[in-house]
């Protein structure tokens, strides 16, 4: 938090950086694919405040997962800024990147992504052990976190002995735990039947009136719905920009979903 | 990530594949249990042989008749026949240096007693020739100086003779029979084991008087060897020279001639023999060691293995933050995991290995508790050397790549 008020006491417009948790700018991506040149993003610049709920969306190929690893500090730009928290990040090292990750990024895939044999308990508290938490507060944290998504009595279950929403809920869990500015969901509700990915963007919804700030990727609109505002990539750029300040609920849509049959 | 936790994971990732992790380790467990076995086989060897050489008396030398060259060809030790009895007397008179000296001929042939034989060796000798070698009596008692004069028919018999012609009956007054002849047995001597030199079963013995031997079996008027004891152990090359001196005197060798005798000193003899079981040792832990490296790149091996399975394992950890440090010290330590169990379980089954030889082969087996320290050592750089490939092979993913791995 050291940056923060680094920034505030430098920066006039302390104000509208503190909003400015991402600050995108002119960002463009190749890949070198043997002789060919894959121009993955060709100029993307794009603001998130602190608080908003972003859905990206689009076709595959129209470079939403490249911004998406971009954002989640896996991959760097290979021109343009991208400033997170009011840090500059992409001038920063492979190890510094980690540490972003680590401690201001959340990240939940599509697949889960849980390591298979460990503990719902143990799979939350691993980027605390990155983070180097003292065991005891990792523990209580993780608890804490499982609590939150409605896992505090599954903490001792393997990933194998969870069904697909509860498991996607302990990865939401371990994104949670350190504290992060922003969660990343990368198609989180692609391998969930429709009931359990409405449960799951509840839980998302719930955490973004908490005042986490999301951003989602998804090639599903009603999944997107729920989001507070859409973006949509194609070919490399930012297609449409739209804001929906009253999404839906997925609490009340859920109320409304007919019960599973079987 | 801290060291600690490290090793937990390391563990629980081995846990997980039991019967890999132990195929695994099988390599390093049979190359350190190879080393340790063979090392402590090799320094047993070599401090038994400095024990028997002091047990000897350091201070004992023996005179054997020397080689000859007839017609272009050099005979063995013991062909010429210009060692005499009077040598012996005169290196006794003569030489300072010397305290006692006892002459020896040797004949070999099948030792009867009832309705047993045993072929063994023959030593004529008189009384003095166990106090030079310090040789006690386990039971009866030597022939005397006076069987010597009379040329009687009597005979000493070493532990394998005993063992092998009387079995359980007590071979003191009983009569045995060589080369036609009987010998009243007046005495066994006490067991000496294998000589220290030439590895060769020195209780496999009978002993009767010089006289005896060499009139009534031999037929032969010179010595095979005359052995000796200096007055102390400093004055064993003193007595060396002064009796090579007297001899080339008596045997009328011109300078610059060979002698037609050799004078050997326990001392010399002790430095080649500790000479010969270094070499021992260094090569059977040479051939260990072969093993070790072969378990090394088992190691490699299964690591490389491990990196590729657990690609999307690595790929999920690089994305909640393990930094490319953290990953390759996970699989660095997972490799010395494997290499330091082994090792530690290698340690045990050679020093268990050790036990089993000692017992079942009664070698005496010597285990340092350097060559302990050097396996755990050795076991444990296997470990850094050949993890090191794997753990950075597995630092080096691209996490987008990995997470993408199926």
């Amino acid at each position: 938090m050291a940056t923060m008020s680094n920034a505030q006491a430098q920066s006039p417009s302390a104000e509208t950086n503190l909003q400015r948790l991402i600050q995108i700018t002119d960002v463009h991506k190749y890949y070198e694919l043997g002789e060919t040149r894959v121009h993955a993003l060709r100029g993307v610049s794009v603001v998130i405040e602190r608080g908003d709920f972003v859905a990206i969306m689009g076709a595959s190929g129209s470079g939403k997962s490249t911004f998406m690893n971009i954002l989640g500090c896996l991959d760097k730009p290979s021109s343009g800024t991208y400033r997170l928290d009011d840090i500059e990040v992409s001038s920063y090292s492979k190890k510094e990147l980690a540490g972003i990750r680590n401690r201001r990024i959340g990240f939940v895939f599509q697949g889960f992504n849980l390591l298979a044999r460990t503990t719902a308990q143990e799979n939350v508290e691993l980027p605390t052990v990155y983070a180097r938490m003292e065991p005891k507060q990792a523990a209580a944290r993780a608890l804490e976190c499982l609590t939150l998504v409605g896992l505090g009595d599954r903490t001792d279950h393997m990933p194998s002995q969870l069904s697909g929403g509860q498991q996607q809920r302990v990865a939401i869990a371990r994104a949670l735990v350190n504290k992060p500015a922003i969660l990343l969901a990368d198609e989180p509700t692609g391998n969930l039947d429709s009931r359990t990915s409405v449960e799951i963007m509840g839980i998302i919804q719930q955490l973004n009136e908490q005042g986490l700030t999301i951003v989602l990727v998804t090639h599903e609109s009603d999944v997107a719905s729920f989001a507070k505002r859409k973006i949509t990539f194609k070919d490399g750029r930012i297609r449409h920009d739209e804001a929906f300040p009253n999404p839906p609920s997925a609490g009340e849509v859920l109320r409304d979903m007919p019960e599973q049959e079987d | 990530m801290g060291t600690l936790p490290t090793i937990r994971v390391a563990l629980r990732a081995l846990a997980r594949n039991k019967m890999r992790s132990i195929l695994t380790m099988l390599g390093i467990i049979i190359g350190v249990a190879a080393v340790i076995a063979m090392v402590g086989v090799g320094q047993g060897a070599q401090q038994q042989v400095q024990s028997q050489i002091a047990a000897m008396g350091s201070n004992m030398l023996f005179v054997s008749a020397g080689s000859v060259t007839r017609g272009g060809m050099r005979m063995g030790f013991g062909a010429t026949k210009t060692l005499v009895y009077e040598d012996m007397t005169a290196i006794l008179r003569e030489c300072p240096s010397v305290a006692a000296a006892a002459p020896g001929s040797r004949s070999t042939g099948s030792v009867i007693f009832g309705n047993d034989n045993w072929s063994t060796q023959v030593i004529g000798t008189e009384p003095q020739y166990l106090d030079v070698r310090s040789w006690p009596m386990a039971s009866g008692a030597m022939f005397t100086q006076n069987d010597v004069d009379t040329s009687s028919n009597v005979a000493v018999i070493g532990e394998t003779v005993r063992k092998n012609l009387f079995g359980a009956t007590d071979p003191v007054g009983q009569t045995i029979r060589f080369k036609n002849l009987p010998f009243k047995v007046t005495g066994v001597l006490d067991a000496k084991g294998q000589s220290a030199a030439m590895g060769d079963d020195q209780d496999d013995v009978v002993m009767i008087p010089i006289s005896t031997l060499l009139k009534k079996i031999t037929g032969e008027s010179w010595l095979r060897f005359i052995v000796v004891s200096a007055t102390s152990k400093d004055t064993s090359y003193a007595a060396q020279k002064q009796i090579e001196g007297l001899l080339r005197d008596r045997h009328r060798i011109r300078v610059g001639s060979d002698d037609d005798f050799q004078v050997r000193n326990l001392a010399d003899m002790a430095a080649l023999a500790d000479q010969a079981g270094s070499i021992m040792t260094t090569l059977l832990a040479a051939v260990a060691s072969v093993s070790l490296l072969v378990g090394g790149i088992g190691i490699m091996n299964i690591m490389l293995v491990s990196v590729t399975e657990r690609t999307r394992e690595i790929g999920i950890r690089m994305a909640l933050g393990a930094t490319e440090a953290d990953v390759q010290k996970q699989f660095l330590i997972e490799a010395v995991v494997i290499s330091l169990t082994g090792g530690i379980i290698g340690i045990l089954l050679g020093v268990g290995a050790s036990r089993l030889i000692t017992q079942t082969l009664g070698w005496a087996i010597l285990i340092s508790p350097l060559a302990i320290v050097v396996a755990v050592v050795f076991s444990a750089a296997v470990g850094i050397f050949f993890g090191f490939y794997p753990a950075q092979k597995a630092a080096r993913l691209d996490p987008i790549e990995a997470l993408r791995y199926e």
